[in-house]
Formats: structure tokens, sequence, C-alpha cells
């Protein structure tokens, strides 16, 4: 019955969508108040069905209610409570209900929050999300439907959730990642609503600023949880694949970062509106090409859903509704000229157009190397699939001189900077930078090591020129009592900043120092991996909730020490399938190093498979990335969007580019 | 010339060279970097290089699977229901991996018509094909030939 109630309230959804689509721009068009008034009213109402809907669909999973298809090939009896929670999204179509409740929540938040906007600019917004939402539905209901039972034949027992889902990582990645995807639409839907009014001014951008913000921190935080769950669960230490769709996640960030960064621009000067608003639509748009990238499954991918077509050409039909639609939109309405404000070459102006275009630059060789084995396969030339050496070949310069770039910019002022002061500010860096990169590979290992030196010296760049930006600041505004004033923008940026530092030496230091074996043990036996002497224990057997796994004990200690560190790693076969083995591995985490070992299969003789790995700086990828989403948090805490409920003329807050 | 359509000159030729500039070395990058797919029916057809990183897959044979008596080393046959191709690998192979599903090898053909794996790939979720492999066998049932077993697996 319940189910029953879920995908009426489902289709009730569905139709407030509609009319939140229509309603409001008829009255904007129009010019009936009590019309576009209704707009907020109508997404709050829609968030309400949605929930509703999820909330049915997540009764089913909770009470093993295997009469509903997804859940009989989702779910099992023997599942924790909470993955049964987190198996509503671990599939197919209730991640795209998820989707949904998420876009709903996002056009609530903006009902109920961007209370600063004038009423038919909110109007427009909210018409805009509808439109998405309705396309949205659409696909829900038409091609993932996940309220379809399968009487008369209901199985006694579920499938199971895929066990590599099974973890806290997992649980909490899809959301974030989605809160984040789906985020963009927010700014999506100011930049079409805005070249609808035919007002595109700095008001405009100040309006979408905290929203692009919000959804590039969940975003940020959600690529990260992805990476780290790929890490220790798929068990072999890799952390980041060039796969498709984690190159999904990571074009509309990148995209999403030269937005945020073009918007500061635009609100501050006025500068590069119509780049502004093309930058929003594309981010969004390659959201949408993620989603179609991971729906269809046309592209081997380690996460692919098993398939169906009418899903891939309903969302690339959709994705060319709303890129045509928008581009034809941004073509009739978008502004001739940027205004009469100009900028020197040294000014901070012209280093976030380095930003854009690195950014841009970025996004595009990643977007080739994701597409061309769609390209080649539709010209017929064969089946290719590109390999990571060629990302790796295109991000270590494209990140290096964003590094550069990223160092000086925050230094340097709006409109024009005087070449004399800018020198005084960056000697102390510069020295810095030289030093910590020359030293760095000798305190590290003893032995010089090029490209660890450079990495060394660009994290050391971007530190110190934090740092001297800081310094600069304090000078300016009367001394260290000054401290308490900067304002959480500016704090927010140098945090996001420092992220990114680590994310960079993290990445490239644990490629260059990493070390991992192969090798066949049997208890007692030891091996020697980058002075760390392994031992291996042997295994025992231990029984988890719904599966048993041989848990194969493991001492490391490093050579010289007595410290004896524990690691315990497990081979895991799930009990609702024959055959599903999973590989849990031991890890053993520390800022500076992971010592990480994961156990392979039994090869006869009482012997294993064992991969043991020194993975050093790996967790500053992570660090990194948190601490960009805390960036992005901290930004939103700023003095400037508290105040904005006041009327719309408030004094803009000298603030930091965030 | 004018000197402001001299420096509007400039920069456009400055442009021009740099985006070209880049576009040749993403595109040789690309190129260098691009792993083509055979069939096991292909590269007994001797249409696939030698020397240079591909990709193959198709099912792997039961009871194809060989352990060395020491070390990691191990060797598999994969097919595409046409042709079957002998896989040497190193190392640990993923847990999905099992005799009679859909696996993915990344390595060089060697000289003899070995395949040398680097690289052995197993999908997270054990009802996925790789779009690749499925087309292969399709090729391979439509080719009508004998099928030497987990025709099953063809989805």
């Amino acid at each position: 019955m319940y189910v029953e109630l879920g995908h009426f309230a489902l289709i009730l959804g569905f139709g407030l969508a509609l009319t939140q689509a229509l309603l409001p721009m008829l009255g904007v068009m129009r010019g009936l108040r009590s019309w576009t008034q209704a707009a907020g009213a109508l997404a709050c109402g829609q968030f309400v069905f949605i929930a509703i809907s999820f909330a049915c669909l997540a009764h089913a999973f909770l009470i093993d209610d295997f009469s509903v298809r997804l859940v009989a090939t989702n779910s099992n009896t023997l599942l924790p409570a909470w993955y049964k929670f987190s198996a509503v999204w671990g599939n197919h179509e209730g991640s795209m209900l998820l989707w949904l409740l998420i876009l709903a929540g996002w056009s609530s938040a903006v009902a109920v929050l961007a209370t600063e906007l004038t009423q038919d600019m909110r109007a427009r917004v909210l018409s805009v999300m509808g439109m998405i939402a309705v396309g949205f539905h659409l696909f829900v209901l038409f091609t993932s439907n996940p309220f379809l039972r399968s009487f008369p034949n209901v199985p006694q027992e579920g499938r199971d959730l895929n066990p590599l889902l099974q973890d806290i990582g997992l649980v909490m990645h899809p959301p974030m990642l989605y809160l984040g995807y789906v985020g963009f639409s927010v700014t999506f839907a100011f930049a079409i609503a805005a070249l609808w009014s035919g007002r595109l001014d700095t008001a405009w951008a100040r309006w979408s600023r905290p929203w692009t913000t919000a959804a590039w921190m969940f975003l940020s935080v959600g690529i990260t949880l992805g990476s780290w769950w790929a890490y220790y669960e798929l068990g072999w230490g890799g952390w980041w694949f060039w796969d498709p769709v984690e190159n999904a996640s990571f074009m509309p960030w990148l995209a999403g970062t030269a937005l945020l960064h073009s918007l500061a621009v635009t609100e501050k000067r006025g500068l590069f509106r119509s780049w502004t608003v093309l930058l929003a639509i594309l981010t969004f748009s390659l959201s949408l090409l993620g989603t179609f990238l991971v729906r269809s499954g046309i592209l081997t991918s380690v996460h692919a859903f098993a398939t169906d077509p009418a899903r891939g050409s309903f969302v690339l039909a959709f994705l060319g509704v709303v890129v045509g639609g928008s581009l034809t939109l941004y073509a009739l309405r978008a502004p001739q000229s940027s205004g009469p404000a100009g900028y020197s070459w040294l000014s901070r102006e012209a280093a976030l157009l380095g930003n854009n275009v690195l950014l841009i630059v970025s996004m595009a060789t990643v977007l080739l190397g994701t597409l061309a084995p769609l390209l080649v396969s539709a010209l017929d030339m064969g089946r290719i699939s590109v390999g990571p050496p060629y990302f790796n070949l295109m991000f270590v310069p494209l990140m290096s001189v964003l590094a550069v770039v990223m160092g000086v910019g925050p230094l340097l002022r709006w409109r024009e900077s005087s070449a004399g002061g800018l020198r005084g500010l960056l000697v102390g860096p510069i020295g810095f930078s030289l030093a910590a990169g020359l030293i760095f590979p000798f305190v590290y290992r003893g032995h010089w090591h090029g490209g660890a030196a450079f990495t060394a010296g660009l994290a050391a760049w971007l530190l110190s020129t934090l740092f001297a930006g800081l310094r600069q600041r304090l000078r300016e505004r009367g001394g260290v009592q000054a401290l308490p004033r900067l304002g959480s923008a500016y704090w927010g940026m140098v945090v996001a900043h420092i992220g990114f530092a680590f994310c960079m030496a993290g990445a490239a230091l644990t490629s260059i120092y990493s070390d991992e074996r192969d090798v066949r043990m049997s208890a007692g036996d030891e091996v020697t991996l980058s002075g760390y002497v392994f031992s291996f224990l042997g295994t025992r057997h231990v029984e988890g909730p719904n599966y048993s796994a041989e848990r194969g004990e493991f001492t490391a200690r490093s050579e010289g020490s007595t410290r004896v560190l524990h690691l315990k790693a497990e081979k895991r076969d799930y009990h609702s399938q024959m055959g599903n083995v999973m590989t849990e591995a031991g890890i053993s985490p520390g800022f500076l190093r992971d010592l990480y070992v994961s156990l392979g299969e039994p090869i006869g003789d009482g012997s294993w498979a064992v991969r043991v790995h020194h993975k050093p700086f790996v967790r500053w990828l992570w660090i990194g990335g948190v601490l960009m989403g805390a960036g992005g948090l901290l930004t939103l805490f700023d003095r400037r969007y508290r105040r904005a409920r006041a009327p719309a003329s408030v004094p803009v807050t000298a603030g930091a580019v965030a | 010339m004018h000197p402001v359509r001299r420096q509007r000159l400039i920069i456009v030729a400055f442009i021009v060279v740099g985006a070209s500039a880049a576009a040749t070395l993403i595109f040789r990058a690309l190129s260098d970097n691009m792993n083509f797919f055979y069939a096991p029916a292909q590269i007994a057809g001797g249409e696939a290089p030698t020397g240079r990183t591909i990709r193959v897959g198709g099912l792997v044979v039961p009871g194809s699977l060989k352990r060395a008596e020491s070390g990691l080393d191990l060797a598999f046959r994969v097919t595409d229901n046409r042709a079957e191709l002998e896989v040497d690998f190193r190392g640990i192979l993923p847990d999905l991996f099992s005799e009679g599903k859909g696996v993915v090898a990344v390595g060089e053909l060697m000289p003899g018509g070995r395949f040398k794996a680097a690289e052995v790939l197993a999908k997270h979720d054990e009802n996925y094909m790789p779009p690749e492999v499925h087309e292969a066998l399709k090729k391979g049932e439509t080719a009508g030939l004998a099928a030497t077993g987990g025709d099953d697996d063809v989805r």
C-alpha cells in the first residue's frame, strides 16, 4: 500500500514541478503577482511530496519488502539496517529519486533563503528549476521507476547490495556528490533567469555566489569521499583512476571552480559577465553530461550499472534541450560589452582570468580524453580507451602553472598593482620556495629527486604567498589587532588554497614515492619494502554480520625501530550469493605515510598472494579535499551573506576572492 | 601598418600559434595513449599490433587458469567463442575474476602470440559486461561457431 502511496506522491510531485515551471513563468510574462508569488510554495510542496515518496522507498528497504523489484535486487535480510537505508541510493532508480529529492531540496532552499531577490527574479529562478525537475521527473517515471512491483512471484530473499557499496564511504559519497552536481542547477537557474530578464548585473553575481560556493563545497567533499572510498575499499591502493565516471564528477568541479572565481570578478568589478554566464551554463551541462555517461553505460567504467539504452537516450536528449536552449538564449541575450572598466595585466582580474583559462583548458583535456572513446567508436575506428598517462601528462604542467598563478593572484589588487610593490611581496616567498624545494628531497629520502623538489617548492610557494598576503592585509589594516576583522570569506580563500596545496603535494609525492609489491607469503614469511618489514602471522576465520572472512594478520615495523604496527586484511565472502568475494585492505594510516596490505587469493600450500604498499603522503589528498570544502563553508559564513536580509543596497565588503 | 592593428595582429598570431601548438601536443598525447580493444578472433587473425599497449577481452575459459609452483605467475585463456587467447599475468587477480565470466586485460601482445597482461580488470557488478566484450561475444554468436562455454552469461 505505502509503495503505491510513494509512487502516487512522486506523480503528485511531478504535477507540482510542472506547475512550478509554468505558473511563475506565465506570472512574470503577464505581470500577475499572485502567480509569481506561488513559486515558493510550489517548490516547497514539490519537496514535501518527493520526500514522502523517498521515505516510502526507504521504508520498503528497511522492512525488506521484496515485492518491490528494486528492493529484491538490491537488498537482503542479512544486511545491517544502515546499509539497507543507503541501499536506497546504491542503485540506479533509487539514486535518481535521491537526485530528484536533492533538486527539490535546493529549489525550496532558494524559495526560503533567497529573500533578497526581487519577486520576479525569484519566480524566474524557481521556474527554471521547475523545468529541470520536470525533465528528471519524466526520466524517473518513464525509464527508472523505483516503485515497480514483482507480483505475483515475490522472492523470499533479496539479491543483496553489492558488497563494495556496504561501506560508510558509499553511504555518504553519492548524497554529497549529488548535492554538488544538483547544486549547480541553482547557479544555472540564476544565469538563465538573468539572461531572461536581460539584467546581467553585479546583483545577479552577488546572488548566485553563495549558491555556487555551497554546491562547489559539496562537490569537493563528494569527490574526496569517492577517492578515499576507492582507496580503502577497492583494496588495491589506487586513489584516482581517470575512470570516465570519475572524470564525469571532476569536469563540473573544474568548471565550477572557474565559475566561482569568475563570479568574484563579475561581482566586484562587473567584468567577465558573458563569460560567467557561459560558465554557469557549462558547469551544469557538465553535471548532466556526467549523469549521461554514468546512466547510459556507454563507456567502460568501473562504476557502470547494468545498462539500458532508453535511459541513455533520454538523458542525452535532455542534455541537448538544456544545452541547446540555454545557448540559444545566451546568443540572443548575452551582454555585448563588458562595460567600461579596464584592468592591467598586473591585476587580480588578470590573475583570475589566468585561473579561468587554465581550469577550462584542464577541463577540456579531461573532456577530450573521456569522450575520445565515444568519438572513435562512433566513427567505427575501433574500440579504444584512453590511458591514465594521457591525463597525467596534461595535468602536471597545467596544475603547476595554476599553482604559480594561484600564489600571485591573492596578492594583486583589483584594476592595477604596482610591479615594485609586488616584487617586494614576492622576494620572501620565492626564496622560501626555492629553499624548500632544494632541501626537501634530501631531508625526506637522502637523495635528489627533481619532481619531488618541484612539488615541494610549489607547495611552499602557495603557503608562503598566502602568508605574505596575510601580512600585507594586516599591515594595511593597522597590525595584528585587525586579525578578527579580516572576514570569513578571506579565511575561506586561505583555507581552500591551503587545501589545494595539500592535494597537489599529496598527489605528486605519493605518485613519486609510493612503492608496492605483490608477493607470495605463507605464515611466518617476511617482506621488506621501503624500510618497513612486513610479517605475515597467518589467517584465521572470522564471521561478520552478513559474511564470513579469512582475516590475514600482519605486523609491520620500521627497520631499526621496535614499534610494531598491526594490520588486518580480510577476504570476505558474502552469504547472499556464492562467490561474492571482496577484499578488505589492512591499513595503518599516518600523516606522512600509509602502510597498506591486501590479501589476494589463497594459492595452494597455505600461502597467499599478498600485496604490500608503502604510500607516503597519500592522506594529504583527502586532507586537501576536506580543507577545500571547509574553505567553501567558511566563505558561506561571511558577514555579507548574513546581512543580505537587509535591503539590497548592502555595501560590498572588501572581502577576498574565495 | 597602423600600430593598433599591428598590435592586434601580433596578439592574434600569438593566439593562433599558441592554440595550435597546444592542440598538437594534446592530440599527440592522446593518440600515444589510446589503447585499442581487440577480441581474441581479431588477434588470431593477426589484426593486432605487437609492442604496443592494447586491451583484450572475452570470457575466461573454464579450467584454463594455471598458476606457477612458486611466485605469482599465472596464465589463463580468454575466448570470444571464435578464438582463444593465452594471457600471462604476474600479480593478484581482481575479486570478481572467475572462470566463465567476462574479463578485460591491458597489456602487450608478444611476438609468439601470447598476451602479456600488465593489468586484469573484472567489474564491480557481477552482472555487468564490458561493452567491448559484449560486442565481441555477439559477433562470436552470429558467426555461428561452436560455443566453448559461458554462453549463458551473454546478455
